[in-house]
């Protein structure tokens, strides 16, 4: 329905905080078997794979590992999807995006996961768009900014995939509110963004009436708040992460901000309505009002041209303070080094059941009596860049809430930390 | 059936929590902000002070304390009691009067207004016709004259505040009588004195701003006598025997004028009419008030105030004190507000004993009976701020012994105060002896910690130490304002101890802390000092060695570019009995010192700049332990202090702003210049406008390890806690940072046989970096049953519970954002309360406190207190981090109150409202300081019975139906509240009604008798 629902360039849409595929109803497919036709090389293989069957994403890399006959390689799968675009299959999420999204075939590209990583676009299959006659999976009209858009725009390795933006919450705000949610974790960008004293003026029915309010006043070039597209100056503060701002400071504000930047859900009535979300309408005029976008972001441009089934029907049941509370272990993520080992709490939420299981084995290791006397490591406290390094990559092969997957741990190198070995 | 015990348990911790907890502000200690009027009574043996923000504060025995506010946001000018009676006027900038009474309720006197009034003036009539610029509360107590800046005098009918139009004095009546040859008449300004003959209320003098003064009879109506004094008028007095009125002018002089001279011969008028410049040759600044008394046996007293000469001495605050060939001129520090005399006898008419002289910044009290008029001690009104106060320690519960040996090293420095007991003796002081003897430390910018005694409401200095004696300052200490030559002229003589010249900056104490069971006090300063001292009951001659410690531990490329370290003395330095320091630590670079912690049970003190920290083990004089928690990117940490230079330009710049503004506004009586009026609008406009064309502008971004001084040591904290594992506890120490960063180290004591000869070591323990990096600002430990673990020694002492070495210790981080449990000794995460995220509120101030319930004695709890950046106070149960109650506090502008805030072990607490001023405030049910006080009306009715019109036969008639009234109304609260079956809420009942019959009654006479 909505095309800017899930704006973020560096973010393929798929990979969004997904509802399984089960609650998509298959809309002309009934079928219970999905036609897959595999390429490694030159090689192709053709297979049938069950819709609506358990078997996760690692089966599934077993499978084309034994039908095409390389084992011992490490492979990294993609698949084009409706719209022709070669989309990364790393983790049960996508894959079972891929498997529902098939229609009727499932292209499966493999390679070789080598030096040079794969590069994903967003038209890099429609350059072989004839070869694959892949015209008729394209939806009319969708893509005409992005068939125009002639340079294609490069999509970094799936482990640099992460979330940083989305609009949540659009069914049960007014049309006139937006709630953004900026994930400031893992990414050196700086949020980037200024507030500002105001006056607001509400309807109310004695009349119009003027009140003080927050409001943007500068986005800072490069920030993660002008990237996405989603905050423009003179946007009204109405809550942050689902608390009313009304009454408050704009000391109190910032603070409110800087203690959630971790994970900042803002709510803002944008200054410019034009561009708002409609989310009763099939359909809306959004990728063609590009102009008018007061942000001016490229981000946007993307954004607009793919109608996100994925978006489409998402039922986000979840209001913004609820998510704050899922996502509010996330800064329990303190980095907590003991004497008796480097230990690294991962500031993952995924992770956080693993590292505490971790840190018994450790600490059950620690109470040697040999490991007291033993000369301490000196405790230097851990370079910003390994803490996100690893939330990071971590975050790259877990979906939003998903567990963590074998793919990720095996490719990703243990760590290995004052001789006690570390699995995330 | 589940929710209904949930919510039948929530009753229940509602209930306890309105038992345990409670806010109130209860005491405002020290010495009022910008005083602008002192009042006094003599019957009632109370002073009052108003302030210029239009607060009323009555004092009487130490103890005895009431304090009104004005709604009305305007300075009070003038403040008169009643004569004989318990009712007292004040005078607004605004030109309003007030009237105040103290009424009993339930046993306690309060203080309330019960009145308001202003002037009218015939319509079309200039404003400055009825600005009241002159008060007379007649001793009648029934009337109130009014002198205007117009030249009129109205006569008021109080306490109703009734104007009596025909008793006026108009300037018509005065001027059509004045004399013809008074240069003046056309002309005599406004009223500036009224003074009632003290023989004969029904006479009183008017003196006018041109300087003529006119004795009027109130019965008659007319001019007595006319006093044509030339000179500008200052102030007039009329002597006790009625006969002679002085009068003190503008230039310095004062005369004194003979009084019903009409009937004695020309000569002797002439010879009486004497005209003195004490101060004369050149021109002298004016004499702003001027008082006689007379004493039984010799010459009277004489007491002005200004009259210097003006080149020489015109900065000088002084008041003049004449008695036979005494003649000194006290020397104030700052301006002088009001002064009077306290006279002894029942009467008050004896000789006069005691000068009590109220000046900007403090309350000075001359005892004039004992031979080189020494100073008494104020048991209040203590200026808290006789040097800049920059930081504070409360500590609770003080055994006496310490408490003993405290008061008789304090008791050594006050030798030169006068033994003469407090003058002031009004009212009945009811508060029940304070349960624990509670001190409070305050440090202050010339380098000295002020102990004070905090366990009433009077907040009494009791010692004061003095760590400028172990450094080289710049000041000669030989260099003394005190020391007078002999035969200067005028002789002044230096009183008062409000000195905010601080030496060297440098001195200024940071951080205290006492530990009451040892005597041991530590104090760091401005400079990276830390001084560790030890109560010495006797003098010692002693030299202090320096240990410097490099906290940069070899971070190279950073140059500090702040102050220098402080020299130290280096020959051995006589210490007065007291706190008397034998180690000293300085830090490198010289910073200053933002933590400091000291165990005395271990003998270490632990201290922390923006560089880092250390711990010093102070038994054997060594460190122990160096940790530098600078960030190599932060530049500022490093090179000092220098974004100051920017904001002190600034801050000059606004300060010199005000002071123009304030030149502006203080004018005496307001020369109406309305152009220059609108200039300073305009400019106030233009700055305002020029605030709003730039908007404020927040910068939303998360902090990084990048940020400036996140290295800052916050917090220092010792524990005895598990480090290690869960069967052994270790002592460790404890510090975060601004960063967000905590560091522990397990420490190693060596046996208390070799504690003098094995090290002390330190190893490090854990290292907790907080995800939302928000500055850590307090660190405890619990013990297995959730309780904070006791302050060292305190067990030992057998005054706490020795905690559960048992149970799972657990670590509270308070960080400015949120509070966080984890588990010890396996650091993890276990609970946390948000604070910051959710209103936006960041912690400034946190402590731990204890509350008992109000209800059983045997239920407390421990808990934190905090004070967030928004000026609220919070209660946070432990262990289970839950907000319990919240309280607005401070407004969140006032910044330096909320800098200022220290909590107690029991839940009180005390913040800086001016800087001379600490308010103490309770959230504890059970531990509350607050005055508890009566003033009973003066049974001294007689005199001003005698003074009382005719009609008593109107008056009596229409008391016994008043009586009879009340009799009735009475008796129908008491059938109201029969029920309560209690004679002493019947007996308050009856008191508060008698009270309100008092004033009711004397509303009644005053209409009979008009």
């Amino acid at each position: 329905m909505v095309s800017s629902a899930e704006p973020n360039r560096t973010e393929p849409s798929r990979m969004s905080r997904l509802p399984p595929p089960q609650r998509k109803t298959p809309v002309r497919m009934t079928e219970t078997m999905v036609e897959v036709k595999s390429k490694f090389e030159a090689e192709y293989r053709r297979f049938g794979l069950k819709r609506n069957g358990s078997g996760g994403f690692q089966e599934f890399y077993r499978l084309l590992q034994t039908i095409h006959h390389i084992h011992g390689v490490d492979l990294l799968l993609g698949y084009a999807d409706i719209h022709g675009d070669l989309l990364p299959i790393n983790n049960d999420e996508n894959f079972h995006k891929a498997v529902s999204s098939a229609n009727p075939l499932l292209r499966i590209i493999i390679t070789k996961r080598e030096g040079e990583p794969i590069v994903y676009g967003t038209n890099s299959l429609q350059r072989r768009r004839k070869g694959l006659s892949l015209t008729g999976l394209r939806p009319t009209g969708s893509g005409t900014i992005n068939s125009k858009n002639k340079s294609s725009l490069l999509i970094g390795p799936p482990q640099n995939f992460r979330q940083i933006s989305s609009i949540i919450d659009v069914d049960i705000l007014p049309e006139t509110h937006r709630r953004v949610r900026l994930h400031k974790h893992g990414t050196k960008k700086p949020l980037g963004f200024y507030i500002r004293d105001g006056v607001s003026v509400r309807v109310t029915p004695q009349g119009v009436e003027k009140v003080p309010g927050v409001f943007i006043s500068r986005l800072v070039r490069g920030g993660l708040a002008e990237s996405t597209g989603l905050l423009a100056v003179n946007d009204e503060i109405l809550e942050v992460n689902g608390i009313d701002v009304a009454g408050k400071s704009l000391d109190q504000v910032t603070d409110m901000m800087v203690a959630n930047s971790h994970n900042l859900i803002v709510t803002v009535k944008p200054a410019n309505q034009r561009n708002n979300v409609v989310h009763r309408g099939s359909k809306n005029s959004m990728g063609n009002s590009g102009s008018v976008d007061s942000a001016g972001s490229t981000g946007s441009v993307l954004s607009h041209d793919s109608p996100s089934p994925a978006s489409q029907s998402n039922p986000i049941t979840a209001s913004s303070i609820a998510e704050g509370d899922s996502e509010d272990d996330d800064d329990d993520g303190d980095i907590i080094l003991e004497n008796e080992c480097l230990t690294v709490y991962n500031p993952q939420t995924a992770n956080k059941r693993d590292s505490v299981n971790l840190n018994g084995e450790l600490s059950r290791g620690g109470t040697h009596p040999s490991n007291m006397g033993r000369p301490l490591p000196q405790s230097v406290s851990l370079p910003g860049s390994i803490g996100a390094s690893l939330g990071y990559s971590a975050h790259a092969t877990s979906g939003h809430n998903g567990s963590l997957t074998r793919t990720a741990s095996s490719s990703q190198d243990s760590i290995k930390e004052d001789g006690t070995e570390l699995t995330l | 059936m589940k929710r209904f015990r949930r919510h039948g348990h929530e009753s229940h911790r509602d209930r306890l929590k309105q038992e345990l907890f409670q806010f109130s502000k209860t005491v405002e200690h020290g010495f009022p902000h910008q005083p602008s009027a002192l009042g006094y009574s003599p019957s009632l043996h109370l002073l009052a002070i108003g302030t210029r923000s239009g607060a009323i504060k009555l004092y009487g025995a130490p103890g005895v304390e009431f304090m009104g506010l004005h709604d009305e946001n305007a300075a009070v000018t003038q403040v008169h009691f009643m004569p004989h009676q318990v009712e007292m006027v004040t005078l607004l900038d605004d030109n309003s009067l007030h009237m105040w009474t103290l009424r009993a309720h339930k046993g306690l006197s309060e203080l309330l207004e019960i009145g308001r009034f202003m002037l009218t003036g015939p319509p079309g009539a200039p404003p400055s016709v009825t600005r009241v610029t002159a008060v007379l509360a007649h001793s009648s107590g029934e009337l109130l004259l009014l002198g205007t800046e117009g030249g009129h005098v109205f006569v008021v009918e109080v306490p109703g505040f009734r104007e009596l139009e025909e008793r006026n004095i108009s300037l018509d009546q005065v001027s059509n009588s004045v004399p013809d040859d008074y240069i003046g008449r056309r002309n005599l300004e406004h009223v500036e004195a009224l003074h009632e003959n003290p023989t004969n209320p029904s006479q009183v003098v008017i003196g006018y701003g041109r300087g003529l003064m006119v004795i009027w009879d109130l019965e008659k109506q007319c001019a007595i006598q006319h006093i044509p004094a030339t000179q500008q008028l200052e102030s007039v007095c009329w002597t006790e025997d009625g006969s002679y009125i002085l009068s003190s002018h503008s230039d310095g002089s004062y005369c004194r004028w003979r009084v019903g001279g009409q009937d004695e011969t020309e000569e002797e008028e002439e010879e009486e009419e004497k005209s003195d410049i004490p101060y004369g040759h050149f021109p002298c600044k004016a004499i702003t008030k001027i008082v006689q008394l007379p004493t039984t046996e010799g010459p009277p007293f004489l007491l002005f105030s200004g009259g210097m000469p003006r080149a020489s001495y015109g900065d000088r605050h002084c008041i003049t004190v004449i008695h036979r060939k005494i003649h000194v001129a006290l020397d104030f520090t700052s301006r002088i507000i009001d002064f009077f005399v306290i006279r002894d006898g029942p009467e008050h008419t004896g000789d006069p004993s005691v000068l009590l002289v109220l000046v900007e910044e403090e309350l000075v009290v001359v005892d004039l009976q004992t031979e080189g008029w020494p100073v008494i001690q104020t048991p209040y009104l203590v200026p808290l701020h006789s040097s800049a106060i920059t930081c504070s320690q409360h500590v609770s519960a003080i055994p006496l012994k310490l408490w003993e040996r405290i008061i008789a090293a304090g008791k050594l420095q006050n030798m030169h105060y006068s033994d003469k007991p407090w003058p002031i003796i009004g009212g009945k002081n009811l508060a029940p002896d304070p349960a624990q003897r509670d001190l409070l430390l305050t440090g202050h910018e010339d380098g000295t910690v002020r102990f004070w005694d905090a366990s009433g409401v009077c907040l009494y200095p009791l010692y004061k130490l003095s760590t400028a004696p172990v450094f080289h300052t710049d000041a000669d200490p030989n260099d003394n304002m005190n020391q007078s030559a002999e035969g200067e002229w005028p002789p002044f003589r230096k009183v008062g101890c409000f000195d905010p010249y601080s030496d060297d900056p440098r001195l200024g104490i940071q951080k205290i802390h006492l530990c009451k069971y040892s005597g041991y006090l530590t104090v760091a300063g401005t400079a990276g000092q830390i001084l560790v001292l030890e109560l010495n009951d006797e003098s010692a001659e002693q030299t202090v060695e320096a240990k410097v410690v490099d906290l940069l531990q070899g971070q190279e490329g950073f140059r500090w570019k702040g102050h220098t370290q402080l020299d130290v003395r280096e020959e051995p330095v006589q210490f007065p009995p007291g706190f008397q320091p034998f180690t000293l630590v300085q830090c490198q670079p010289p910073a200053v010192v933002t933590a400091l912690s000291l165990h005395s049970e271990w003998k270490l003190v632990a201290f922390g700049t923006s560089h880092g920290f250390g711990l010093y083990d102070y038994q054997q004089k060594n460190t122990v332990l160096i940790k530098c928690t600078l960030n190599p990117s932060d530049q500022l940490a490093l090179e000092g202090p220098l974004s100051r230079v920017k904001s002190i330009k600034k801050s000059l710049r606004q300060s010199f702003r005000r002071i123009r503004r304030s030149r502006v506004s203080l004018r005496k009586h307001h020369v109406n210049n309305p152009t220059k009026l609108q200039e300073a609008n305009a400019r106030l406009e233009a700055e305002l406008a020029e605030m709003e064309l730039a908007p404020v502008q927040r910068k939303i971004e998360a902090r990084s390890s990048d940020d400036s001084f996140t290295g800052l040591v916050r917090t220092l904290y010792f524990a005895d806690t598990f480090l290690s594992d869960s069967s052994h506890n270790t002592p460790s120490l404890w510090a975060g940072t601004n960063g967000g960063a905590v560091y522990a180290y397990m420490l190693r004591l060596p046996t208390v046989e070799h504690r003098a000869d094995e090290p002390v070591t330190a190893q490090p323990a854990k290292e907790i970096q907080l995800m939302h990096r928000a500055p850590v600002v307090g660190v405890v430990v619990l013990d297995g049953h959730g309780a904070p673990l006791p302050e060292p020694l305190e067990v030992a002492h057998d005054l706490a519970r020795s905690p559960d070495m048992h149970g799972s210790h657990n670590l509270v981080v308070i960080s400015e954002e949120q509070f966080k449990v984890f588990t010890l000794p396996k650091v993890s995460s276990k609970m946390k309360l948000k604070l910051t995220a959710v209103d936006g509120s960041r912690v400034r101030r946190v402590g731990v406190a204890w509350f008992g319930s109000n209800r059983t004695e045997d239920y407390a709890e421990s808990a934190l207190v905090f004070l967030t950046n928004q000026g609220d106070v919070h209660v946070v149960s432990l262990p289970h981090v839950k907000m319990q109650v919240h309280y607005p506090c401070i407004r969140r502008e006032d910044v330096s109150g909320i800098a200022s805030c220290v909590f107690t072990k029991h839940g009180q607490g005390f913040y800086l409202i001016s800087p001379s001023e600490f308010e103490r405030f309770s959230l504890s049910t059970r531990f509350l300081v607050e005055p508890r006080c009566l003033v009973e009306a003066p049974l001294h009715l007689g005199s001003s019975n005698q003074h009382r019109a005719e009609p008593d036969g109107a008056t009596s008639a229409h008391r016994t139906t008043q009586h009879r009234e009340d009799a009735e109304s009475a008796a129908r609260c008491v059938m109201e509240h029969a029920l309560l079956n209690d004679e002493q809420v019947l007996q308050e009942i009856q008191k508060s009604l008698e009270g309100d019959q008092m004033s009711f009654l004397e509303n009644n006479v005053k209409k009979a008798v008009v």
